[in-house]
């Protein structure tokens, strides 16, 4: 007994010492972060990315080594195997990376704890992005890091479908009835006429299309159980119903691009990601890609996004802030369009891009009237929650499925 | 260290170790100790304040921004009413169902193939050792992928049954219960309202009894499949340290050989058993790696599990104090059922009723009844 007692005092001195000491060496850097603009002009940068391919990597590397040849400050890039795991452990040691990617469900939290800097409104071409891009990356009012790019769902269609059904350019659904039409149209023994994955990131669109949206415009009511997110999903539901619409679960797709390539589906909701796979995965593939059709409230669609966090602890913030200004620049996004064909977060690059990729110029139109997704910290929670019902939505009840999803949001949202 | 323990003798086996040797004995273990200290006991000892912390993921969690929130993060989780609890819920459903399932077959599928391959007479022994113990050498994240083929919906476990006539289903994207689905094959779709209008952690009973869905069993039949040579390993051991002579001796009371397993080789081998189930059982709560790789916890979150929650809690949402709470609250479930289990197959004395057998029928008095209490006090007593 005596023996084990002084076992336990001996490894508890021992673990106290050993916290102590670590939380001794450590502490210098930890209250240097929350002093907050350390600077330290010349120190060198690193750059986090989670990058989708190469394409991208190389891309990335390319436009920081030009900058920093220019600048003179080095800077390196390196590509996260898994972004968020990287980026906490860099803020919880206190030496995260200077410049990354931030996801818009990240944002909250980052910004919540102090982790990011917000320098949006330093920015010299702040005015350029679009307006949505900047409230998706405003917390608290503050506008926190520059969109990097985003992305929007369209409807693809398969031309030479399309045109073994009959159907011509004026038959490109403008509304839900001709939607349903064409997709009736469309479905034969081989293949459906629509696909889509069943999740928020998809049928959202259709809430919208409705006057929907799971929060408020200004992003602090819980709106999932509205009438018109219900008749979205009941639109949905009816779409399931017809046989002429499936989701890509019951297709054994992964997504929508799969069941689309693969001829499963003469047309899928997607977004400009698409482009990529199609080239490298399904080149014989025809296609052509039309905004999605109007509901009863008008056009919608969901927008979707990335940006360019600066570290709160980043010890040389100024040129981190150069950086992202010439990382977003009208040119530099060109280019990365034209590399990895994402699309520019800036209105000046615009009729470019578009110029430059007129299938995809549906894409970058449907911007106006795109909404972005709830940004709320733990709204991804209630979002996976809600993937989770969706995934049975033909045989769900949409107002069940959006009570639950209400008062899970409720939680989250304007605390 | 070495001077709290090394002159002081409190006990007379502490007495016969010299000064010197005390000294010499926590110089030699010191190293370990320190190892252990710096990367076991302190950081198990952060994650427990984290777990009582409102500790946001930035800086280090004992700055003076980090304040005690007590049992707060429990709290959330266990009666939060909110979404937390219900995904708490929902992994302790989904494990529950893995471990129930898992470590009762990798156990008797390890000692049936261990018990098969031990036999004398099996031509190519080797060859079927490495064999059935290969899964285990090959790295959890290859097997998952290759399962995720094996199980994709025209994959080959699909294609194989279609052969059987059986419409397979969409293994890795079907997230309806067994049960369920066991049930629906009866009409029953869904329970009576005690089941589903009562709810423990946010999730109904009749929840609770889905079974696991269609994509953790595809995750149930991989841990089987993987782990079972492991295991094998352990018991082909342990059967070859019992002694030839006791099974002769059955033999020789005319045990037949379903009898000698079952009476005579099954309970020599109750320590081996014992560290199977418990490394089964830890083994089958800590699931990660085929989440992680696999499924994400999809589809319908039926392969989320604790240990998955808390990674994603703390890593993709910065719920750092509910992350270490879950995995406070996983260690403790662990702790607990392989106590439970230790006490489930503790050495007993031999029954009143089974040792009837052994004694001749007509001796069925007092006395003899007397002296079968004895021996099993008496087998207790050694234990």
């Amino acid at each position: 007994m005596q023996r084990s007692k002084k076992m336990w005092a001996a490894l508890g001195a021992l673990a106290t010492i050993t916290a102590v000491g670590l939380a001794g060496c450590s502490g210098s850097s930890f209250s240097g972060g929350s002093a907050g603009a350390t600077q330290n002009a010349g120190s060198p940068l690193t750059v986090l990315i989670g990058s989708s391919g190469d394409a991208e990597t190389k891309a990335v590397t390319d436009a920081v080594a030009a900058w920093s040849s220019s600048s003179g400050t080095t800077a390196t890039v390196s590509a996260a195997s898994d972004l968020n795991q990287q980026l906490a452990q860099g803020f919880a040691s206190g030496k995260p990376a200077d410049v990354f990617y931030v996801s818009t469900d990240a944002l909250a939290g980052y910004a919540a704890n102090g982790s990011l800097l917000a320098y949006g409104d330093k920015l010299a071409n702040k005015d350029d992005f679009y307006p949505t891009l900047v409230s998706s990356f405003t917390y608290d009012g503050k506008f926190y890091c520059a969109p990097k790019d985003f992305s929007t769902l369209g409807l693809e269609i398969n031309t030479d479908m399309w045109a073994q059904a009959g159907l011509t350019d004026a038959d490109i659904p403008k509304t839900w009835d001709q939607l349903s039409a064409v997709a009736a149209k469309l479905t034969t023994a081989d293949h459906v006429g629509l696909a889509f994955s069943p999740e928020y990131a998809r049928l959202g669109a259709f809430m919208a299309q409705a006057g929907g949206g799971l929060v408020s415009a200004d992003g602090k009511t819980a709106t999932a159980n509205s009438a018109a997110n219900v008749a979205g999903l009941q639109y949905v539901k009816s779409l399931l119903a017809s046989g002429s619409a499936k989701t890509t679960k019951d297709l054994g797709a992964g997504w929508g691009g799969e069941a689309f390539g693969k001829g499963l589906a003469a047309m899928t909701i997607e977004g400009n990601w698409i482009g990529g796979a199609m080239k490298s995965d399904y080149p014989a593939i025809k296609y052509t890609v039309a905004q999605l059709p109007a509901g009863p409230a008008g056009q919608g669609t969901l927008q979707f996004t990335n940006c360019w966090g600066i570290a709160a602890d980043s010890q040389n913030q100024d040129a981190a802030l150069k950086l992202v200004e010439q990382l977003t620049s009208t040119d530099q996004q060109l280019s990365f369009a034209s590399a990895f064909g994402v699309m520019p977060s800036v209105q000046s690059a615009a009729d470019k891009w578009k110029a430059a990729n007129p299938t995809f110029a549906p894409f970058l139109e449907s911007a106006d009237f795109a909404q972005g997704v709830p940004t709320a910290k733990g709204a991804s929670d209630v979002i996976t929650d809600l993937n989770s019902q969706l995934e049975s939505i033909a045989t769900g009840d949409p107002q069940a499925i959006l009570d639950q999803t209400q008062k899970n949001l409720e939680a989250v949202v304007g605390k | 260290m070495s001077v709290t323990s090394g002159s002081k003798a409190t006990t007379s086996r502490r007495a016969a170790i010299a000064g010197r040797e005390g000294v010499a004995g926590w110089l030699f273990t010191l190293p370990i100790i320190v190892i252990l200290g710096l990367f076991l006991v302190v950081p198990v000892g952060m994650a427990l304040w984290v777990s009582f912390s409102d500790w946001s993921g930035r800086g280090s969690p004992f700055s003076g921004d980090v304040s005690f929130i007590g049992f707060n993060n429990y709290q959330d989780l266990l009666g939060g009413g909110g979404l937390a609890e219900r995904d708490f819920g929902i992994s302790l459903r989904n494990n529950a169902w893995y471990v129930l399932l898992v470590v009762p077959l990798q156990t008797a599928v390890s000692l049936f193939l261990a018990v098969m391959v031990n036999r004398a007479i099996l031509r190519g022994r080797g060859f079927f050792r490495t064999a059935f113990y290969f899964p285990s050498v090959t790295s959890s994240v290859a097997i998952t992928v290759l399962w995720l083929f094996l199980f994709g919906a025209t994959g080959a476990v699909n294609k194989l049954l279609s052969y059987l006539g059986v419409n397979g289903p969409n293994w890795f994207a079907d997230p309806s219960g067994i049960v369920h689905n066991f049930l629906a094959l009866f009409g029953v779709t869904s329970g009576p309202a005690v089941l589903t209008d009562n709810t423990a952690l946010g999730v109904s009973y009749w929840d609770w009894l889905s079974g696991p869905s269609v994509a953790m069993t595809a995750f149930i039949l991989m841990a089987i499949f993987t782990t079972s040579g492991t295991f094998m390993l352990l018991f082909i051991a342990a059967l070859q340290n019992l002694s030839g002579e006791t099974q002769e001796a059955a033999m020789m009371d005319g045990a037949n050989g379903w009898q000698r397993f079952w009476r005579v080789t099954l309970p020599q081998l109750r320590p081996v058993l014992f560290t199977v189930l418990t490394l089964g059982l830890i083994g089958t709560w800590q699931v990660f790696d085929q989440i992680y790789t696999g499924t994400q916890g999809g589809p319908g979150k039926t392969t989320v599990t604790p240990a998955y929650l808390s990674y994603t809690s703390a890593f993709s949402n910065q719920e750092w104090g509910k992350g270490s709470a879950i995995a406070f609250m996983l260690f403790v479930i662990i702790v607990v059922l392989t106590l439970v289990q230790r006490w489930v197959l503790r050495e007993r004395g031999v029954s009143r009723r089974r040792m009837r057998a052994y004694l001749p029928a007509a001796s069925e008095t007092n006395s003899s009844a007397a002296a079968v209490a004895a021996v099993a006090e008496k087998k207790d007593e050694v234990r």
